[in-house]
C-alpha cells in the first residue's frame, strides 16, 4: 500500500510543480531568497541521501561494505569516469567485500 | 515540430541516450527498494524526473514513510517550476501541448533548449521537445531495463546494489559541487544527515535537511 501511495504522490506533486512554472505569474519565483533555496535544494538533499544510504541503518551509524563501494566511486568520479563506470565499480567493490566476508 | 539543424539533433540525442542510461540504476535501485517493476515503470513514466524518482525510493528503501519520500521527492522537483518560468516565454503554448512541455521540463530538455539561443528560438524550441521526448523514451526504456534486471538477480547485498544507488546520488551530486562554497554546504548537510538519523524519527533525516538549504541560502553570498 505504501509503495502504491509514493507511485501516486510523488507523481502528482512532481507534475503540478512542472504544471506551476508554466502557469503562476513569474514574479512569485522571482524572489531572490527563493531561487537561492531553491538552487541549494538539490545539493544538500543529494549529500544528505548519500550519507544516509552509505553510513546509516534505521537510526543507527554503521561502517560497512557500502562505504568500500561509494570510496571507489569517488576515486572513479575523481578520475572523471562516465556515469555507468562509477555505478559499476561502486558496486562490484561493495560486492567483492560482501563475498569475502 | 519547429525546424532544426544537424547540431541541435545531436546534440538532443547524445543528452537523450545517456541521461536515459541512469534510468538502469534507478529500476534497479526502486526495485532493490521493494517496489515492483509495474510501480517502478509508473514512476518513470507519470514523475519523469530523475532526481526526485532516485530521492523517493531511496527513502522508502532507508525505512521512511510514504509523506517523507513524496515531501523529499517534491522539493527535489522544485527546480522544475523554475525551469518552466524559463521555458514559457519562449515555447508560448496552450492547451495540451503546454501540458507536455511541462511533464517533460527537466534538467536536460531545459539547458539544451537554452543552449540552442544563439541558433534562434526554432532551434530553442526544437532543443527543448527533441531532448524532452528523447530522454522520456530512453529513461523509460531503461528504466524497465533496469528493473527486470534487479528482480532476476535477488539479493541486492550480493549484487553490490545497496553501494550502487549512493554512488548514483554521488554522479547526481558531484558536477553541481564546483565552488567552495556549495561543497562546504554538501559537507554540512552530510554531518546534519548523520546527527538526524541518530536523533530524529527512522526516515525523516533526509527531508529534514532541507533546512540546511534554507539556512545557507537565507542571505546573499557576500
Amino acid at each position: 500500500m505504501t509503495f502504491w501511495v509514493v507511485v501516486v504522490g510523488t507523481s502528482l506533486v512532481c507534475f503540478l510543480t512542472k504544471v506551476a512554472g508554466y502557469v503562476i505569474p513569474a514574479k512569485w519565483l522571482r524572489h531572490e531568497r527563493v531561487q537561492r533555496i531553491n538552487a541549494l535544494m538539490p545539493i544538500v538533499l543529494l549529500s544528505a541521501l548519500v550519507a544516509v544510504q552509505t553510513l546509516t541503518e534505521k537510526t543507527r551509524l554503521v561502517l560497512d561494505h557500502r562505504l568500500g563501494g561509494v570510496a571507489v566511486a569517488v576515486i572513479a568520479l575523481l578520475l572523471r569516469a562516465p556515469f555507468p563506470v562509477v555505478v559499476l565499480s561502486a558496486a562490484a567493490t561493495s560486492a567483492l567485500i560482501v563475498h569475502w566476508h | 515540430m519547429p525546424a532544426y539543424s544537424a547540431a541541435t539533433f545531436r546534440q538532443s540525442l547524445s543528452v537523450s541516450f545517456t541521461v536515459g542510461l541512469y534510468g538502469t540504476a534507478f529500476g534497479a535501485a526502486s526495485v532493490a527498494a521493494g517496489f515492483s517493476v509495474l510501480q517502478t515503470s509508473l514512476l518513470s513514466l507519470l514523475t519523469f524526473t530523475g532526481a526526485s524518482q532516485f530521492a523517493a525510493v531511496g527513502v522508502i528503501g532507508s525505512g521512511g514513510g510514504a509523506a517523507a519520500a513524496i515531501a523529499t521527492a517534491g522539493l527535489l522537483g522544485t527546480r522544475n517550476a523554475l525551469y518552466g518560468l524559463q521555458m514559457a516565454p519562449r515555447l508560448s503554448l496552450r492547451g495540451w501541448r503546454r501540458i507536455l512541455a511541462a511533464h517533460w521540463t527537466i534538467d536536460e530538455s531545459t539547458n539544451v533548449g537554452i543552449a540552442q539561443e544563439p541558433l534562434g528560438e526554432q532551434a530553442v524550441a526544437a532543443g527543448f521537445w527533441l531532448t524532452g521526448a528523447g530522454v522520456y523514451l530512453f529513461w523509460n526504456l531503461f528504466t524497465l531495463a533496469g528493473a527486470l534486471g534487479a528482480k532476476s538477480i535477488g539479493s541486492p547485498s550480493a549484487w553490490g546494489l545497496d553501494a550502487a544507488v549512493p554512488a548514483a546520488f554521488l554522479g547526481l551530486l558531484w558536477p553541481r559541487l564546483t565552488t567552495r562554497a556549495t561543497q562546504r554546504i554538501a559537507l554540512g548537510a552530510v554531518l546534519f544527515a548523520l546527527a538526524a538519523t541518530i536523533a530524529l524519527p527512522l526516515g525523516t533525516a533526509i527531508i529534514a535537511s532541507a533546512v540546511v538549504a534554507v539556512a545557507a541560502g537565507w542571505r546573499a553570498p557576500k
